[in-house]
């Protein structure tokens, strides 16, 4: 191989390119994800519609004209459920009455904060505990060598049983064990999300712990606690940010699928959409609307969330920098 | 040369990859025994180049002698100090004397990390540098030495070029002011324009800094270029190890002959004429190596005598050291090559005769 001396032309382009971007600061991937979210038409959808989902959550119930435990519409002699009278659409009652005589849409704008709430502290839960289980199986079984395998195996072999169960069945069995209560619900939706965000973060952490960077990281004698934390864990979690968005889409549905079962609060006189839409279910043919306002509500929300999640994976995905 | 000349000193060196089976319990069925008795030494400011194919246990004996991977036995002494007994504790203080350069400069980069935290991790974890200004100036040092300008700091590796990034990849082992780099590759990932600017920044560097550098290619020009001393590997196990010019002009040990007999001839007429030797059949598992001499299953000049019984040790023969029985009487000529036909069979007509392959078989063996 001969060596071409090409010194001054490196220079020079040095130079050329020291004017150009001196003043640039550089772009991390987090900055660079965010900007290409931001570009995305999905990603913006999803957006307003959670922050529309939201402000009715936190501000709504202050702003709702009835009470939505007021029975108005029994004791003003409008609603006679018995008799198949529930009045639907008016300008006072904008979505109605439901079949206890209750204003209809202040119940679906209070009914959104529980299903928030539910959604979100399910969500929580499975994140946490199973960040937790996965990222202790991950750090042992990528850089803890004989005794990290023997770890990672007893934590996935549990994180697999639970795996094993059909969803509904499990979150039904807790519900049943733990008695029905909001708690309850937000407690079973989530160990139902736990083992997807175990296995996802340990697979994240497995890939990135047998990475060069960390094999670099090893030969500058950084500690194996210090690269778990500073190199394999922030270089893991992208996938599980992605996870935890569309499983608050799944949570709500879940949230809702137990209530309308029954395992939800059993304090009917809150609204929660869920039970919103088991209450309705004898008047299905009266009026159809009392099922159909909370059923768009969740599927309006679970969009957003989707629609977000989706626009992450694909503005976090390495494979698709370019 | 005395003692205090060599910087690293390995003496039969194994590194062996258990191979494991089973869902519930680990059961060891087997071993790849990717490096499997390796000599060697390197003086003190002198570079070692390390060749062979892939798969030969190269990089396996790098990162060993790195203590990145664990070896199975044997020694290795690092200045006088053995590392392979050394507690985890005073290892990793000794690493601050020994880095590595990676091949592929993006994975060995932390992707989310900018360059003035790739620069300064090294830094805080062994204490040097009294407070951020101080290390601030040993960074900017560093900079200038390789060529990145000093706007590099704030950026990610993701924003570099190849050779900037490789540039990168030699700031982060240099900061540390090291005194033997493990290049394990370090040019093979990148253009070939690029390749010659980041040897002559190695051998540059060399110059300045008084660094011992072990470097690991399969092309066999870059190594010569940068070479003292070359050892060539086969199968975990040095088979020949010469001063660089010698092991060019003079191979002695038939493998390192296929080796060298690969390398084009940039002219026309002496390309057509020369003479090549192609190897029949593919590298044999590390798993379960050849008996006796490791390359007798594609040797040309294998005798019936000794070569498969016979493990043979490095022996010097004038400058060079060859691990092979018949090393002398095949130099005189004494010993004629013969056809070596491979197990594996291909349908007719093909083109090329049934499984010869020629030596390197990785691309970009040739350049």
């Amino acid at each position: 191989m001969t060596i071409t001396g090409g010194k001054k032309r490196e220079k020079i382009d040095r130079l050329a390119e020291l004017a150009a971007r001196e003043d640039e600061q550089g772009v991390s991937l987090w900055k660079e994800a965010f900007r290409r979210l931001r570009r995305n038409p999905a990603a913006v959808i999803g957006v307003v519609i959670l922050a529309i989902f939201v402000l009715v959550a936190v501000i709504g119930p202050f702003l709702v004209p009835y009470s939505p435990t007021d029975s108005i519409g029994i004791r003003e002699g409008l609603v006679k459920s018995g008799q198949g009278i529930i009045p639907g659409v008016s300008a006072d009652h904008w979505l109605g009455f439901d079949h206890q005589g209750r204003d209809e849409f202040s119940r679906l704008i209070v009914g959104a904060r529980q299903t928030l709430l539910v959604g979100v502290v399910s969500t929580l839960i499975g994140l946490a505990v199973g960040a937790l289980i996965g990222g202790v199986a991950g750090a042992a079984a990528g850089l803890g060598g004989r005794w990290g395998r023997w770890i990672d195996t007893t934590l996935m072999r549990f994180i697999d049983m639970l795996l094993a169960m059909p969803s509904l069945l499990l979150a039904v069995s807790i519900a049943a064990l733990l008695g029905a209560s909001l708690t309850t619900v937000m407690i079973a939706v989530g160990v139902v999300s736990v083992p997807i965000f175990a296995r996802l973060l340990r697979g994240s952490m497995i890939a990135q712990a047998n990475s060069d960077y960390v094999l670099a990281a090893t030969s500058l004698g950084v500690k194996r606690s210090k690269i778990a934390l500073t190199h394999v864990v922030p270089n893991s979690i992208a996938p599980v940010i992605v996870q935890a968005t569309l499983t608050l889409a799944t949570a709500i549905i879940e949230a809702a699928a137990l209530s309308f079962l029954g395992l939800g609060n059993p304090d009917s006189a809150i609204p929660e959409w869920g039970v919103m839409l088991a209450d309705a279910q004898p008047y299905l043919g009266i009026r159809p609307g009392l099922a159909i306002y909370p059923a768009l509500g969740i599927i309006i929300t679970a969009l957003g969330f989707t629609l977000l999640g989706e626009a992450m994976r694909e503005a976090l995905d390495p494979k698709l920098r370019k | 040369m005395s003692d205090n000349d060599i910087l690293v000193e390995v003496r039969d060196l194994k590194v062996h990859f258990p191979i494991r089976r089973g869902v519930l319990f680990d059961r060891t069925v087997g071993h790849v025994k990717a490096v499997d008795g390796v000599d060697l030494s390197i003086p003190r400011g002198k570079t070692y180049g390390l060749v062979g194919e892939s798969g030969c246990g190269k990089s396996t004996l790098g990162r060993a002698l790195l203590q990145l991977n664990p070896p199975t036995s044997g020694e290795v002494k690092f200045d006088g100090v053995e590392l392979t007994t050394l507690p985890a504790g005073k290892l990793r203080t000794m690493r601050r004397r020994m880095q590595m350069i990676f091949q592929d400069p993006m994975s060995s980069l932390d992707p989310r990390q900018n360059v003035e935290s790739i620069l300064t991790e090294g830094l805080q974890t062994h204490g040097i540098g009294a407070n951020r200004d101080d290390r601030r100036r040993i960074i900017g040092e560093t900079l200038d030495a390789v060529g990145l300008p000093r706007w590099a700091l704030s950026r990610y590796p993701h924003e570099f070029s190849g050779g900037q990034r490789q540039r990168i990849g030699i700031a982060r082992a240099l900061v540390l002011g090291p005194e033997l780099i493990v290049a394990d590759e370090p040019v093979s990932a990148l253009d070939v324009s690029i390749q010659a600017q980041v040897v002559n920044l190695l051998d540059e560097l060399q110059d300045s800094l008084g660094l011992t550098y072990l470097v690991i290619a399969h092309d066999l020009a870059v190594v010569r270029h940068i070479s003292d001393v070359v050892g060539v590997m086969y199968l975990g196990a040095l088979v020949e190890e010469a001063p660089s010019d010698r092991l060019y002009t003079e191979p002695l040990h038939p493998y390192t002959r296929a080796l060298m007999s690969a390398v084009p001839v940039p002219d026309p007429d002496v390309e057509d004429r020369r003479e090549r030797i192609l190897l029949a059949g593919d590298l044999p598992s590390p798993a379960n190596p050849p008996s006796g001499c490791r390359f007798h299953t594609r040797c040309p000049w294998a005798q019936p005598t000794r070569c498969a019984d016979e493990r043979p040790e490095l022996r010097s023969i004038g400058a060079s050291r060859v691990a092979c029985h018949w090393a002398e009487q095949i130099a005189a000529g004494e010993l004629r090559p013969h056809e070596v036909t491979a197990k594996i069979t291909r349908p007719e007509g093909e083109g090329e005769e049934p499984g010869v392959v020629s030596a390197p078989s990785e691309p970009g063996s040739y350049v």
